[in-house]
């Protein structure tokens, strides 16, 4: 699955789609879903939460694990994507399309010039799955 | 936001040999990542936990209970005891060693039991199986492989008996689930519908003379563990020829995780959890495994103290009642608000559709049917005491008596 080229990624493989104003949108990469496996639980904030750069604003569950996701930029939740309720699985199948996360209005739109464009984070993934087969 | 994937299997072993940086490899290691398989750490070992060519975990587990499933378990260890010297020295060393009544066991039976520590509590579950009247193998986890080899050796130094570590002698092979006897039938010449669940024989599998075939698993479903030899080329070449000689079951590759789902359904114990060098036997509720009358074993008389005073938690299947999936480590609560015990496993289970646990609980919370809160990320989300095992498998019917 190809890294649209309009995204920004985040070390910890989410991705933010700021191209729409101050309306960011946020999910994960198909590299994170694809190490998670079959996800089959969503925690996401409400609408009004505020979310923090850096800091866990919800929880993806896959069959074995459970893991944190974090906030590539700060700003207040505006919508909480309702249909991972029922169809968690949609996060395997589009996680960088129908299956985002939330859409955010950013406090600080500048922050997300720190991260990884679709080249850089290719490159970086790259290298961690060199790191695995090692 | 990557997974930590099995972070807490074996904790209680991880430190002890943290010194090992370096992850041990099965001889199928390379077949592994060769079929694109998710490798983790487990134990010290870098093992498959699933493989997205099978379709993944949930593909996986469904392929076992539906199907028939292939598992390389070359992680697992083995130790042979041998009589030394006269008669009835390896039956012994067993009987000390181990809490069941190893004099029960027939040659080409195996049974399922435990190695215990003065204090009635685990140094690890082990499968003993008798090879011949002084001749027994005992297979043990990977995670305490060394821990377990040593306390073998040290406890039966005394003993008329010979201690051999044949760990890396073999690979480990599951196939698992019911059709597992159709694929394995296949590729040897041993009549495996004359083999009892839980005995074993020996017979040529792909090409292999001697090979020790046994009715085992960790899944809860009907299957064989097969000890082929321990070089890639073998190895890989019974691996290749159980999946081609599966294909028509819809045999699939399982990693870790799946075999995790499995036993979790089958309230299977995994070490580090269900049962620790802190749990007791009667706590684990495998008393049925631990015969107190056979005579001394190591264990038993703390094992026998333990029994005149009351339980102080017991192990209990739960299953979520709202959303939300139980972990290992998650603290359990009462309704009245006492925190009253911890998870010990939990996991989505694909085959009920229901998110289930098992967990160490105050005796009184046992009752089935009771409400117990379970804290996942500070909530308190509601679950209830459950029969279990939480899956059994439909034993084949016998055949019906004919009306007339």
């Amino acid at each position: 699955m190809a890294y649209p080229a309009k995204y920004r990624y985040t070390k910890e493989h989410e991705w933010i789609d700021a191209s729409d104003n101050n309306l960011a949108t946020i999910g994960i990469t198909d590299y994170a879903q694809h190490a998670l496996g079959d996800v089959v639980f969503v925690e996401l904030p409400k609408s009004g939460a505020e979310i923090k750069t850096g800091k866990s604003f919800g929880s993806i569950e896959s069959v074995k694990a459970v893991s944190d996701i974090y906030a590539p930029a700060s700003g207040e939740v505006v919508e909480a994507n309702a249909e991972l309720q029922n169809k968690p699985e949609t996060i395997n199948t589009d996680p960088q399309g129908a299956a985002w996360l939330i859409k955010v209005k950013l406090s600080n739109p500048a922050e997300i010039s720190g991260l990884m464009d679709a080249k850089a984070y290719e490159a970086f993934i790259a290298e961690k799955e060199k790191e695995a087969s090692a | 936001m990557l997974p930590s994937i099995f972070a807490n299997q074996n904790r209680t072993e991880t430190s002890k040999y943290s010194f090992m940086s370096e992850a041990r490899k099965t001889p199928l290691n390379a077949l592994h990542r060769r079929l694109g398989a998710k490798m983790v750490n487990f134990g010290g070992w870098d093992m498959p936990v699933e493989y997205p060519s099978s379709g993944g975990l949930l593909a996986e587990h469904r392929a076992v209970r539906n199907g028939a499933g292939l598992f390389d378990v070359s992680h697992m260890g083995d130790i042979r005891i041998k009589t030394a010297r006269t008669k009835g020295g390896a039956l012994a060393a067993v009987q000390h060693l181990t809490m069941n009544d190893a004099s029960k066991l027939a040659v080409g039976q195996a049974h399922y039991s435990a190695m215990l520590y003065p204090e009635g509590t685990f140094v690890d579950d082990v499968i003993v199986h008798r090879l011949g009247e002084d001749d027994f193998l005992l297979v043990i986890n990977a995670g305490t492989r060394e821990k377990d080899i040593g306390w073998v050796r040290k406890n039966t130094a005394h003993l008329d008996c010979v201690v051999e570590d044949l760990s890396d002698a073999w690979t480990q092979l599951a196939i698992q689930g019911p059709r597992a006897i159709e694929v394995l039938q296949k590729l040897t010449t041993a009549d495996l519908s004359q083999i009892k669940g839980y005995w074993f024989t020996h017979g040529t599998v792909c090409g292999f003379a001697n090979t020790l075939i046994a009715r085992t698993g960790y899944t809860g479903e009907d299957g064989f563990e097969i000890y082929i030899p321990s070089d890639v080329a073998a190895s890989e070449k019974t691996w290749n020829s159980v999946i081609d000689a599966g294909s028509e079951y819809g045999i699939v590759p399982c990693g870790l995780g799946a075999r995790n789902t499995l036993r979790l359904e089958a309230k299977m114990a995994l070490y580090g959890h269900e049962i620790s060098d802190s749990i007791n036997v009667w706590e684990a509720g495998l008393d049925r495994y631990c015969k107190m009358d056979k005579g001394d074993f190591i264990g038993r008389a703390s094992l026998e103290e333990a029994k005149r005073k009351p339980l102080t938690r017991t192990l209990v299947g739960l299953e979520m009642v709202e959303r939300g999936i139980a972990r290992d480590e998650y603290r359990c609560w009462g309704e009245a608000g006492a925190e009253i015990g911890v998870v010990t496993s939990g996991s989505p289970s694909p085959t009920l559709g229901k998110n289930i646990a098992l967990a160490y609980v105050k005796p009184e919370m046992s009752e089935l049917g009771t409400t117990i809160l379970v804290e996942i990320r500070s909530q308190k989300c509601r679950a209830k005491v459950v029969a279990t095992p939480f899956y059994k498998r439909a034993r084949k019917a016998a055949a019906q008596p004919v009306a007339n």
